[in-house]
């Protein structure tokens, strides 16, 4: 079979009981010097992936394939997998030169060799000077520097994340993950990275695969994701969704009508929902709907303001429209901004384009 | 910076109404902890004290014979002394003799050498007929040995208040004549041996317990939990179980018809009518001291193993160090505190432990704690059983003490 990934996963499932599957038929194709993340909520099968990429489990079926090799019977320790872990897992008695060193001591580097090595994966996470310490003295952040540095000392083609942030305060959040980010792209190493939190997947990853029980839900890069979401999961998972259940009555072209449970008709742009009679529910981002459009949009609709929150650079409504209590807009903070007050009607307007018909909830 | 003193907002110095504000919650510490001080004060403390005291105490025959010892001081020891002494000696003895108080001073002189039994009984039954004066030649008359120096030195011996005698006695050593220290004679010295014995059995009864308890501590410590709890019952419950009876059913076991020695004939390991003595010798003290020590070792162990994140072993993996590198260079020296732990405690313990050598060690398996039972029960030398129980003391205090400079006794995690 024609193999030229560089990590492939084939029909990959895992179960820990006997009785359920953790990861279902699995198929996943990473390329060399990509950043991938695997998103998803706790218990979707992620980590579990992770672990058996590792080699820290082994799967229940299916291959897994790294530079065209099967690996499933490889030890964790020929892999040559880099890897950092949720809590760092830095080696507490040893300092971080000793830490730095343990991958290059166990594979026989001299020492100054070894040295250099160490000095350089540090000075990528700029943490030099910093040999002498134990991880105790470092702050939380330092130590994740330290255990991303050890994951790259022995130059692994191929770097695992666990989600590595968690841990971090968000200002510190941040700055890491442009500092991982720009690690990546400036030694080309491949990354896998796990993490169920969103931003952090869209500001890193060249492409991200949404799990949800057992499976990738969707496989693609972070804007495609957010704005043509495959289904009402990922619409749901990734940012803010305003969502109407409903039913297909017609459709014509790229357009279809959606008869919404409140009785009111839509336009929307058919993706799984695609014939007549089809159930469905469909999305639509707060921030495609315009209050009081001037142009003209194919779905035009009234709504009243039940809330407005402050949010500094924006404002957010919750409007009851066509039957959904809890419509999110927002609204950008301007100097010429409309009058919005809490009761008031206002005109709502959206391209169907915009609007998703996908499965059904 | 002005040393100017800081005021509450009332004007009364800080460090004052600080201190106000919390004497109460001093006073309310002190009551609490109050009841177990003087318990400890009580039970603890103040016996140790009296032993210490004891152990070198010697009054009681400084007090007995007062006349005699002032008399002696001016006596060089070399010849026989001068009448004086020999009055000092009527005198002490003819008060010991009415008040009937002289059992104890036999008893003592016979310790420092023996035939002062027959010498004080006899001269104390003859004393009322000496008539006064020339009391040195009436004293050898009752008895010769009055005018052999030997023994009015080894008399003159006892004359200090405070002794360390009973202390060379423990260690196989004695004061001669003139009193120098010299090795105790050869047909009586046991203490060495007992010691080391001693030493000998806690420290491979530490080892043992080592070697047993690390796999199942280990165990313990990654087991889901509903296995663990189960094992750790199994650890607890001998903990939980008398130790009589404990090392009784090690009677039962090893006991030449008992059942492990029956296994060994099956096995053929052994001829029916030869079979090995497993009890009453150094055999029966290890393996009953091992198991009944066993869980002084898992538990420091296991809460030491419980705080070890198995990520780190993982990233000892996946940075490429084999199974075995990363437990001898990861796992291994994080556990280290409860290794140190572990074998102080089984150690001390092992090394005063008294019951389980007493039924089970037979002669060549008993310990100085039986050695100690013994001058406290039948030889009623308590001084003694005092000086020996102070070197034990002293000996786990000077562990605890190396311990301390090597590993740290920071480093120590009981749980």
């Amino acid at each position: 079979m024609s193999n030229d990934h560089f990590v492939r996963f084939e029909n990959v499932d895992k179960s820990y009981d006997g009785k359920q599957l953790v990861v279902k038929g699995l198929n996943l194709d990473i390329e060399e010097g990509e950043f991938v993340t695997m998103l998803g909520p706790s218990g979707s099968g992620k980590t579990t992936c992770l672990m058996m990429l590792a080699g820290f489990e082994t799967p229940t079926n299916g291959q897994i394939y790294l530079d065209n090799n099967v690996i499933s019977d490889i030890p964790p320790h020929k892999r040559g997998i880099g890897m950092v872990f949720q809590n760092y897992a830095l080696f507490p008695h040893m300092t971080v030169y000793e830490n730095l060193a343990f991958p290059l001591r166990v594979r026989k580097i001299p020492k100054d060799e070894a040295d250099k090595k160490v000095d350089k994966a540090l000075s990528m996470v700029s943490l030099q000077g910093f040999e002498a310490r134990m991880p105790m003295q470092l702050s939380g952040g330092q130590q994740q520097r330290v255990a991303v540095a050890r994951s790259l000392v022995f130059d692994p083609k191929l770097v695992l994340m666990d989600e590595p942030l968690g841990a971090l305060d968000k200002n510190l959040r941040e700055s890491m993950q442009y500092e991982i980010k720009h690690i990546h792209e400036n030694i080309g190493v491949t990354v896998v990275y796990v993490t169920h939190d969103q931003t952090e997947a869209l500001t890193m990853s060249n492409r991200i695969a949404v799990f949800n029980d057992g499976k990738v839900q969707q496989l693609s890069s972070p804007d495609e994701l957010y704005e043509r979401p495959v289904n009402s999961f990922v619409a749901e998972f990734i940012g803010e969704n305003n969502t109407f259940g409903g039913e297909v009555i017609d459709v014509s072209g790229d357009k279809c009508k959606v008869k919404l449970n409140s009785g009111i008709d839509i336009m929307a742009n058919p993706i799984v929902a695609k014939s007549k009679g089809d159930k469905t529910t469909v999305s639509l981002r707060p921030e495609r709907a315009i209050i009081d459009p001037e142009r003209d949009m194919d779905n035009n609709h009234k709504g009243k303001i039940e809330e407005v929150i402050y949010h500094g650079d924006h404002t957010r409504l919750r409007v009851d429209l066509l039957g959904n209590k809890d419509f999110i807009l927002k609204v950008p903070n301007s100097s010429n901004r409309m009058d919005i007050k809490e009761g008031k009607e206002i005109k709502i307007g959206w391209n169907s384009v915009d609007c998703r018909a996908l499965d059904p909830k | 910076m002005s040393q100017e003193k800081i005021l509450s907002s009332d004007g009364i110095p800080l460090e004052e109404s600080l201190k106000k504000a919390e004497r109460k919650n001093k006073l309310k510490a002190v009551l609490l902890v109050a009841p177990l001080f003087l318990f400890i004060l009580i039970i603890y403390i103040f016996p140790i004290g009296d032993m210490l005291f004891r152990s070198v105490d010697d009054r009681m025959i400084t007090k007995m014979l007062p006349k005699t010892f002032v008399a002696m001081e001016k006596w060089d020891g070399k010849d026989l002394p001068d009448e004086p002494v020999y009055e000092g000696l009527y005198e002490d003895l003819s008060l010991l003799k009415k008040n009937k108080t002289f059992g104890k001073i036999i008893a003592r002189l016979n310790y420092e050498k023996s035939g002062f039994s027959s010498l004080i009984k006899k001269t104390i039954r003859k004393i009322d007929k000496l008539e006064e004066g020339n009391y040195k030649e009436q004293f050898i008359k009752i008895h010769k040995r009055w005018g052999q120096s030997e023994y009015l030195v080894a008399l003159k011996n006892t004359a200090p208040k405070w002794s360390y005698a009973k202390y060379l006695k423990g260690v196989d050593l004695k004061f001669d004549e003139q009193r120098n220290i010299i090795q105790q004679d050869e047909d009586r010295r046991i203490y060495k041996t007992l010691w080391l014995r001693t030493i000998n059995v806690a420290f491979w009864v530490t080892i043992f317990c080592f070697i047993l308890a690390y796999p199942i501590a280990h165990l313990l410590a990654t087991l889901p939990m509903k296995y663990s709890n189960l094992l750790m019952i199994c650890v607890l419950l001998p903990f939980w179980t008398s130790l009589l009876v404990r090392t009784s059913s090690w009677m039962v076991l090893l006991q030449q018809q008992g059942p492990i020695n029956d296994l060994i004939v099956w096995l053929g390991w052994a001829a029916d009518d030869n079979r090995p003595e497993l009890m009453y010798n150094v055999i029966g003290t290890f393996v009953a001291m091992t198991q009944i020590l066993l869980p002084f070792m898992v538990l420091p162990l296991y809460s030491v193993m419980k705080t070890i994140s198995p990520s780190l072993m993982r990233a000892g993996k996946s940075l490429g160090g084999t199974p075995l590198v990363s437990f001898i260079k990861i796992y291994f020296p994080l556990t280290i505190p409860g290794i140190g732990a572990g074998s102080l405690l089984v150690f001390i313990l092992a090394i005063g432990y008294y019951i389980t050598p007493a039924l089970v060690g037979g002669a060549s398996g008993s310990l100085i704690s039986n050695n100690i039972a013994y001058h406290m029960k039948s030889s009623l030398d308590w001084a003694f059983a005092s000086a020996l129980g102070t070197m034990l003391l002293v000996g786990v205090l000077a562990i605890y003490w190396v311990y301390n400079k090597l590993v740290g006794i920071d480093n120590i995690k009981l749980g």
